[in-house]
């Protein structure tokens, strides 16, 4: 199975207008966007353009808060996280590509509350494979799906943004 | 004490370099004396021993080993090691004087002999101090060492900085025609040095021992010899470079004969890769090039002896950094196998490489052994050529700092007798 | 012949991960610019509000200091913390612990402590392969300085400060001035450079403080300054020891600063845009001048702050290295 372009545009799309009817409820309006490196930062960006946001995304590499890093090892490429804001006080939308065990968003919230304390996270993903390890779910998310226990699905970018399942290689 | 040996060693190859003899023979042994050499010999009542396919070496002579009693820096017993010798075919050895007590007295040297004697495996031929406590400082007592029976007297791997009394040694020594050997390495070039000061050296960040550390030593030396006119050996030759002063006091009619160890034959610098603490030895090894001339001035007579530089250290010996570690390599195991392995690499004609371990040395040392000689008490020993074994197997030294404990190498001997006794027999 | 394995083998997983950093010698291009990217990730760690990332938390670092070094000692603690490791410092530089079997005996004691990194300063060459085949299997050994022969965390922090100046070392030239004889740092940049693809590595000094068959080594070699200056990229002063003077290397400071001392004046002969680097301490106006070490073209206090980042990624490497099973 695959999301071709227009698929995964549509669900952007969607997933904008959720997340701004959302912040809207809750009355956060001043709020920043940061993407989880690589497929979140990619999705981040999408969602910024759509609501049509001049500042930047924040990027997250959580590479140094794995909790697998002794199994895995470091990614020789890690990404300097680049958050041009300040943590305190704000209010966060953390977004990924795909959301599985619940471990890189847990990495990825020690890894914001080391440079500050913010007043809220939202978590938005673009898939919601319900693969749970820990206690985390998504505020939005643009599909739910049941995989079977061997298929995990990626993220293609960042442009044209396309995804399609794959056989399972290994625990990440 | 073992009995005198009687036996009949049938169809061997006798090889005896000092007597130019290479040929297939029987070699009897009668009551300890080798009485015969010859064709289809019989002895009723000797031990038969049939050594076809195998090798009739006269016993062969280490001309340079430490001793590990009494005291001193080696490990195991006089007993271990002269076993140890008697296993490789050996039957005398030049031991050096760096014992503790250092042999710069007679009863030191009475120890020894009686110890060698106790053990009744192989002759030591103990080399007394030149100098008392081998301090450089003062002459030791030439003449009573002499007496208590040191063939030869040297201050081994000790300095002897200070000219004017290194000149009053060889000047003593000359007075009683006592030999005197040198282990040329100049102290302060020498330093704390612990590797050819070269490329490996360098890469490797260890402080060098440079080649002029021994051309200074060796070309000092040998005008004090031709001042005084005393018989001197040079221990443990090193480097090309000294090969050319060696063969000009040669020509000069200097009384001068030399050695140099089996492993500076077949190692070079490069051993010391890795930090690799088994084959750090002093003088260290050295560049190819100079090891391609040792070999050669080994094959024209230059550097007429091989020795095996046995130093038996304790395992903790090795437990440092490389340049805390004893310099030294366990040799008494290895000396004929290294041996053959050189020949059998073509580097060096067998009767010269047998010459260099048997008669040559019992020439430098001043001593009538490394022969067959019909008349005198039997040394010799019996060599199967063609096995090859792994020495680490059934090492027999008390230490095992070798390089080559797990290096097949060719060579079995098959029986040692040391003066008219058997000291090793083996299946 | 019984011979050492390369120091490479000892120091990489078969699969050719790291597991011991002993020396840059037969390590792979790939491995010096792994650590190099890697470090470029933590450097930007030191200007968060928390500087520490959780990393190796539940890891204990000890660093064996056997030849006192505050500063280095220093900074691999810093690293260590910054990567949440708890640290433990020996205080041997003094005491009898640092020959033969007691050295092993230590060793024992703090591997039945648990600890995962041995941070190892020793004034013998060679020491920290001695340790790292000595110990147990699950203990990373980090070389911090070994007699004359490697310091390879100070080179890597040098290409890091290098490559962040100059883009790479494709094409660069390279100079380091001064006492290479005696100096671990210079043995570890010149095979660095080398391996990293730098064009040319001169060496500069006389010929009392150049060591044997030093060409062996790869470098080009100068006994003067200035030609050997001319159109340097970077210029690397390296430290001079007082003790050279008392064992009749050198006559005097003054007369080393006269022939080879680095100034802005004698800059003039290199790139006009090289860059100056010091591995430090530095000895002003005998080894470099102080106006230069101060001015536009010096890094040194550069090379300093990307120290940490580096010791972080290597000290990182080398314990995902050694967990990774593969032994």
């Amino acid at each position: 199975m695959n999301w071709t372009e227009d698929d995964i545009r549509q669900l952007l799309d969607r997933l904008a207008e959720e997340l701004r009817q959302q912040l809207h409820d809750r009355g956060i309006r001043d709020y920043e966007l940061v993407g989880i490196y690589a497929g979140g930062a990619w999705v981040a960006e999408a969602l910024r353009e759509r609501l049509g946001r001049t500042r930047e995304a924040g990027m997250l590499d959580i590479s140094f808060y794995r909790d697998d890093f002794s199994r895995h090892g470091l990614n020789p490429r890690v990404k300097p996280t680049r958050l041009p804001f300040d943590v305190d006080g704000r209010h966060l939308v953390l977004v990924d590509d795909v959301l599985m065990s619940g471990r890189t968003i847990r990495a990825a919230m020690n890894e914001l509350f080391d440079y500050g304390r913010p007043e809220s996270i939202q978590l938005v993903v673009l898939f919601d494979v319900g693969r749970r390890e820990l206690p985390i779910r998504p505020d939005l998310c643009g599909e739910i799906l049941a995989l079977e226990p061997h298929k995990r699905v990626e993220l293609h970018g960042p442009s044209p943004l396309w995804a399609e399942l794959m056989e399972q290689t290994r625990q990440g | 004490m073992q009995p005198d040996a009687h036996l009949l060693i049938r169809k061997g190859r006798v090889l005896d370099p000092a007597a130019g003899r290479d040929e297939v023979a029987d070699v009897l042994v009668e009551n300890g004396r080798l009485s015969r050499i010859g064709a289809s010999l019989d002895a009723p009542g000797a031990e038969l021993i049939d050594a076809e396919g195998l090798w009739v070496l006269p016993g062969l002579v280490d001309g340079c080993i430490r001793l590990s009693e009494p005291g001193g820096a080696c490990t195991g017993s006089i007993a271990s090691e002269t076993r140890a010798a008697a296993a490789g075919g050996i039957t005398h050895l030049g031991g050096l004087p760096d014992t503790d007590p250092v042999m710069d007295n007679a009863a030191v040297v009475q120890l020894v002999y009686e110890q060698a004697e106790k053990a009744g495996f192989a002759r030591i031929l103990p080399m007394g101090a030149l100098t008392h406590q081998l301090e450089g400082e003062h002459l030791a007592e030439m003449h009573t060492l002499h007496q208590a029976g040191c063939v030869a007297f040297t201050n081994a791997g000790y300095p002897t900085t200070d000219a004017l009394v290194l000149k009053r040694c060889l000047e003593y020594a000359a007075n009683f025609d006592l030999p005197v050997v040198f282990r040329p390495q100049e102290a302060a070039l020498t330093g704390n040095g612990c590797a050819h000061d070269g490329r490996i050296a360098t890469h490797l960040g260890l402080p060098g021992v440079p080649v002029d550390a021994e051309t200074v030593a060796v070309a000092r030396d040998l005008e004090l010899v031709q001042a005084t006119g005393v018989r001197a050996h040079f221990h443990q030759i090193s480097a090309a470079a000294s090969l050319r002063l060696l063969r000009d006091a040669r020509e000069r009619g200097l009384p001068v004969t030399a050695d140099v160890s089996i492993h500076h034959l077949l190692l070079n610098e490069h051993a010391l890769e890795g930090f690799n603490s088994l084959c750090h030895i002093q003088p260290p090894l050295r560049h190819d090039r100079d090891r391609q001339a040792l070999l050669e001035a080994v094959a024209d007579g230059t550097l007429d002896v091989i020795c095996s530089q046995h130093t038996p250290l304790g395992s903790s010996a090795r437990l440092a950094p490389l340049p805390e570690t004893r310099p030294g390599i366990s040799g008494l195991d290895t000396l004929l196998p290294l041996l053959l392995h050189l020949v059998e690499r073509g580097e060096l004609p067998l009767e010269r490489a047998l010459d260099a371990v048997t008669a040559a040395p019992a020439r430098c040392l001043g001593r009538p052994a490394g022969r067959l000689e019909p008349g005198h008490a039997a040394s010799l020993c019996l060599v199967d050529p063609e096995p090859r074994r792994i020495p680490g197997e059934d090492w027999l030294s008390a230490g095992r700092n070798s390089p080559w404990l797990e290096t097949e190498l060719p060579g079995v001997v098959r029986l040692t007798v040391c003066e008219g006794k058997v000291t090793w027999l083996s299946d | 012949m019984t011979t050492e394995p390369p120091s490479s083998e000892v120091q990489l997983t078969p699969g050719g991960r790291l597991r011991h950093f002993l020396a840059i010698e037969n390590l792979p291009r790939s491995l010096l610019t792994e650590i190099l990217d890697t470090a470029a990730g933590f450097v930007s760690v030191g200007d968060r509000s928390v500087k520490n990332v959780p990393l190796l938390r539940g890891k204990t670092s000890v660093n064996l200091f056997f030849e006192p070094s505050t500063r280095t000692r220093t900074t691999f603690e810093l690293a260590a913390k910054r990567l949440s490791a708890d640290v433990l410092n020996m205080d041997i530089a003094h005491s009898a612990t640092s020959k033969g079997e007691s050295l092993l005996d230590m060793l024992r004691n703090l591997e039945a402590m648990a600890s995962d990194l041995f941070v190892v300063r020793h004034a013998d060459s060679g020491a920290a392969h001695f340790i790292a085949r000595h110990v147990t299997p699950n203990v990373a050994i980090i070389n911090a300085g070994d007699g004359r022969h490697a310091h390879p965390t100070q080179a890597m922090l040098d290409m890091y400060t290098i490559r962040h100046y100059k883009g790479g070392f494709e094409g660069l030239t390279v100079a380091i001035v001064g006492d290479v004889l005696h100096s671990r740092v210079a043995r570890s940049q010149i095979n660095a450079l080398l391996t990293l693809g730098a064009e040319e590595v001169r060496v500069i000094a006389p010929r009392t403080l150049l060591p044997a068959d030093v060409e062996a080594l790869g470098a080009r070699v100068f006994t003067e300054l200035e030609p050997g200056l001319r159109d340097a990229d970077v210029v690397m002063a390296l430290r001079l020891q007082r003790e050279r003077m008392q064992s009749a290397l050198l006559p005097s400071e003054g007369e080393f600063y006269r022939l080879y001392g680095l100034n802005e004046d004698r800059l003039r002969h290199a790139h006009p845009q090289a860059i100056v680097m010091h591995p430090g301490p530095m000895n002003r106006g005998v080894e470099i001048d102080s106006g230069l070490a101060d001015g536009e073209r010096s890094v040194i206090l550069h090379q300093v702050t990307f120290g940490i980042a580096v010791r972080m990624a290597v000290m990182s490497m080398c314990v995902s290295g050694q967990e990774s099973g593969e032994v």
